[in-house]
């Protein structure tokens, strides 16, 4: 028995360990493309907001639901452009994108996922929107930090920084906007970027 | 000496690492899983988990999931532990030189 041996073993278990309980093909660039995304969307609506007769928004006038349309848009261009690139670095590594793991991944992304979002909606037909870009960075910051136990440890991270980015929108609503803004555009396009170097350049 | 009596025979080969290594961080795993993360083949597989068993360190559950026979496995205490041991024993063995 060589040490070289040994050290064989040794990575082999945590390869093992990794490949049976972690989803590591999340691709970066989806982060940076939902960042802009979202950037682009957060452009159109301030402009529409801005130019409009008001110059603020209402909850039952038709910008607000233009305003809601352009961020449905948002999620949903950013969970196509991520469920594609991820099969596609998937597929590189010759790893299986729908197994046990990536299952597990998204079953606790999306608990408090529909838990935030149901909230948002029943509070949201309530009449109370002053809160709701803290609310939406908080509960997508536990999503991701719920997710990280199963993928890629990192997203922890920017999990942290989404809550800490909303409660900092619940202590001064009226920069929601903005810190919506920097939480799901910038802070999304500098993970990504980082992501992207970090895992996938090299390799 | 004494390290060496901690390098466990039984995990000696690298399907039976494999399977403890899965087994360690996931609550279960089913033979169809086991067998597509350590691509190995159906005979292979059945000896070195039935070796495992023997030994006592996985447990072994066999259960329809409708119609369709599953088999899965999982560890038990003592074969946490032996793993442990196994694992900083190879630690000790390899930082000594």
């Amino acid at each position: 028995m060589e040490s070289k041996d040994y050290l064989k073993d040794i990575s082999e278990i945590k390869n093992m360990m990794n490949k049976s309980s972690r989803f590591i093909s999340l691709s970066g660039l989806s982060g940076i493309l939902a960042g802009i995304y979202a950037l682009i969307g957060a452009a159109i609506a301030y402009w529409l907001v801005t130019t409009s007769v008001r110059g603020y928004l209402i909850l039952d006038g038709a910008i607000f639901r233009i305003c809601l349309f352009i961020l449905l848009m948002v999620a949903f261009l950013s969970i196509v452009t991520g469920i594609i690139l991820t099969t596609k670095k998937a597929k590189k590594h010759g790893a299986k994108i729908w197994d046990a793991t990536s299952k597990r991944l998204v079953y606790n992304f999306l608990i408090p996922m529909v838990a935030g979002g149901l909230y948002i909606i029943i509070i949201l037909s309530q009449g109370k929107y002053g809160h709701t870009g803290g609310l939406m960075l908080i509960f997508y910051g536990l999503a991701l930090v719920n997710a990280s136990k199963y993928s890629i440890g990192d997203i922890q991270y920017l999990g942290l920084i989404q809550i800490a980015l909303g409660l900092i929108a619940a202590l001064f609503p009226g920069y929601g906007f903005w810190l919506w803004v920097l939480g799901f555009g910038v802070m999304h396009i500098v993970y990504g970027t980082w992501m992207h170097f970090k895992y996938d350049v090299n390799k | 000496m004494s390290i060496i009596t901690n390098i466990n025979k039984a995990f000696d080969h690298r399907i039976r690492l494999g399977i403890m290594s899965i087994l360690m961080v996931n609550e279960y795993a089913d033979f169809k899983m086991l067998k597509e993360l350590l691509e190995a083949t159906d005979g292979n597989l059945a000896s070195h988990t039935k070796a495992l068993e023997k030994a006592e360190y996985i447990k072994v559950e066999k259960q329809f999931i409708g119609r369709k026979p599953n088999t899965r496995y999982s560890t038990t205490n003592l074969g946490r532990a032996e793993f442990k041991k196994h694992i900083s024993a190879l630690e000790k063995l390899i930082n000594k030189q």
